[in-house]
């Protein structure tokens, strides 16, 4: 079963004078319960990439399937209704709602989805003990430092149980042992919840973890690796 | 339902979690509502002042009379129905009060000067919920009944008379055959008024007494009706009219006194605009803050915009927010408007400027007075505006495309 399916996906950026093409006839497959690295050097195109399959960014040609739904063709209001049900977040860095606590930004998701005020925050506080912050539900994000920032934020991906979470460098901000615990959540987190993970990342500790590396360079696919056959 | 409640919550957070840009933005707001009111209110109390003293300076609600007399106020120009006949057609009409006058133009003479005075003829206990003179505050007395054969007149005219209780003047007016009438009168009460120039003006002696000196027994010229509210006198109107023939003509207060009448008109209008154009300085305030507040926001509106939060909702949630803000500063303003006013509205002592205030008839106490119509107005206003002015920022937070505002610098 395919969690996403992109078909020759081109996506140009001017900047300047210039036209940068971030991806260029790009087409992968993520299968269902996939932990995927995408990697490349800055503006090799995995973060259009991950955004354009986030619904975040729509490519200038090509096609984006979730969960076999086509959405590269969907309105702002149908793309925001499938990031909230179907696409769990966490991106490199400001990933919080700065007035909220730790416990609030976990609910966040699940109470725009209008999940009950009790569930949310039992599953919250649960999601939170998972990742090992048990005890800093009532902090805000300021209170807490930013591997415990990123991981409220891998809680709150999580939290809704998505399909299918998409993360953008975020280890780029933690020190190595914070980036391995990290990534040892993502991975428990992939084999007990059974989400798909794509990762884009440079960092070779993220690469590691990862099931399938997708090596990127100038918007295109250069190396497309099964990590677990290596 | 549920998202607005999801919003309200959200922006309800936002507002106390952002607590520091939110009490600038109640105090400006509060300030402005709270001065919207009590400006209002101290108007509303000047023109209301002016209002009633100038009907208690004795138009009343409603008055009738010859149809000659408001072109020719003497005493050839009668109401043709006697006292017995007004007292049978007007007693249990159900008027707040009414009354019948001799009011006649009139020489007043101390030994030292004279003076051209309104001479009033009255029954002391039918007037005293028609006129301007607190009986228990007269210098002396007040008149005691319509047989009264002593004078009271104001201070004003004592002094320019340089007269004073106890002494006597001589009044002087026509009777119905143009002969002089004239008699001499003790001083037996010196009254206060709120302008000097009403306590020259007016002068009050005993109807019957007065009816005796110009020969015309029983005789009346004006006939004074008072109802619950100023503002709303069709009611007596109408019984008045319906009791009467067309011998006589019936005006009300605001036909007799027509620049009363057009400043009441003109203070309603008045109100409006004074409280739209406070508003406006005030939603310049608003409408930046609420900008820069949006401006601040716009990673975090990225955020929410990416994890989900459709652009209709990030539009709910600003305008939520704002509206919070204004209902919060209208409770505060609107308390402070009451906390302010209610004390004052026994008498704010303007003596100070109150000569210049007397050359517009105003008095030298002013009575701030709130209306719940005014207050309801601004609230109005500042909601409606208010809304209007959050659209803008609201609108363009919506419009954010998520990845670019994820990666605004902040």
């Amino acid at each position: 079963m395919t969690a996403v399916r992109c078909v020759d996906l081109c996506k140009t950026y001017r900047q300047g004078d210039q036209d940068i093409k971030a991806l260029d006839h790009v087409s992968i497959e993520v299968a269902k319960g996939g932990f995927v690295c995408l990697s490349a050097p800055s503006g090799g195109g995995k973060t259009t990439l991950l955004n354009a399959i986030g619904g975040l960014d729509i490519p200038d040609s090509g096609e984006v399937y979730v969960d076999e739904q086509r959405i590269d063709n969907l309105s702002k209001g149908d793309l925001a209704d499938l990031r909230l049900r179907q696409i769990g977040f966490v991106f490199q860095a400001y990933n919080l709602i700065p007035v909220l606590t730790a416990e609030e930004n976990v609910e966040f998701v699940m109470q725009v989805q209008g999940v009950a005020a009790a569930e949310r925050s039992e599953k919250a506080r649960a999601i939170l003990k998972e990742v090992g912050l048990e005890g800093l539900e009532n902090r805000r994000p300021a209170d807490m430092s930013g591997g415990q920032q990123q991981r409220v934020a891998v809680a709150r991906a999580v939290a809704s149980r998505p399909a299918l979470i998409l993360a953008d460098e975020p280890t780029a901000n933690l020190d190595s042992k914070t980036s391995d615990e990290l990534m040892q959540l993502f991975t428990v987190l992939n084999e007990s919840h059974g989400s798909t993970f794509i990762i884009a990342s440079h960092d070779q500790r993220v690469m590691n973890y990862a099931k399938r590396l997708i090596r990127m360079l100038d918007g295109r696919i250069v190396e497309d690796i099964d990590q677990r056959a290596a | 339902m549920q998202i607005v409640m999801v919003l309200l919550q959200l922006a309800w957070r936002n507002l106390w979690r952002n607590h520091r840009r939110t009490i600038v933005m109640l105090s400006a707001i509060s300030v402005g509502v709270w001065a919207m009111i009590f400006m209002t209110a101290l108007t509303r109390g000047m023109v209301d002042q002016m209002i009633v003293d100038g009907i208690k300076a004795l138009p009343g609600h409603v008055q009738m009379h010859n149809p000659n007399y408001l072109d020719d106020p003497s005493i050839n120009n009668q109401i043709a129905f006697s006292d017995r006949e007004l007292r049978e057609k007007f007693d249990d009409a159900g008027f707040v009060a009414w009354a019948s006058r001799v009011k006649v133009p009139a020489v007043i003479t101390s030994e030292r000067d004279s003076r051209g005075i309104t001479l009033l003829g009255i029954d002391p206990a039918a007037e005293r919920d028609l006129t301007f003179v607190n009986y228990e505050q007269v210098d002396g007395r007040f008149l005691i009944d319509e047989s009264d054969k002593g004078i009271v007149i104001g201070r004003k005219l004592a002094r320019t008379l340089e007269t004073e209780i106890g002494k006597r003047v001589v009044i002087m007016s026509q009777d119905p055959d143009n002969e002089i009438a004239d008699r001499g009168f003790r001083i037996v009460g010196l009254y206060t008024a709120s302008t000097g120039a009403v306590e020259e003006a007016y002068a009050f002696a005993g109807k019957a007494t007065l009816q005796k000196m110009l020969n015309i027994e029983g005789g009346t010229s004006e006939v004074v009706f008072i109802g619950a509210d100023y503002r709303n006198v069709d009611s007596v109107y109408e019984t008045v009219v319906t009791a009467v023939d067309d011998s006589v003509v019936v005006n009300r207060w605001y036909d007799v006194d027509t620049y009363l009448g057009t400043m009441m008109n003109v203070m309603d209008g008045f109100v409006l605009v004074w409280v739209v154009v406070i508003f406006l300085a005030l939603s310049f305030g608003l409408v930046n803050t609420l900008i820069m507040a949006v401006f601040e926001r716009v990673r975090e509106i990225g955020l929410m915009l990416a994890l989900g939060m459709k652009p209709a909702s990030i539009l709910g949630q600003i305008v939520i927010e704002s509206m919070l803000l204004l209902a919060l500063g209208l409770a505060i303003g609107d308390l402070l408007a009451f906390a302010t006013v209610l004390p004052l509205e026994g008498g704010i002592d303007i003596s100070f400027v109150g000569q210049g205030m007397e050359m517009f008839g105003a008095a030298s106490v002013l009575y701030p007075k709130l209306y719940m119509n005014d207050i309801v107005l601004a609230n109005a206003v500042v909601l409606v505006l208010g809304f209007l002015a959050s659209l803008s920022p609201a609108w363009r937070a919506s419009r954010y495309e998520p990845v670019e505002a994820l990666t605004k610098v902040g």
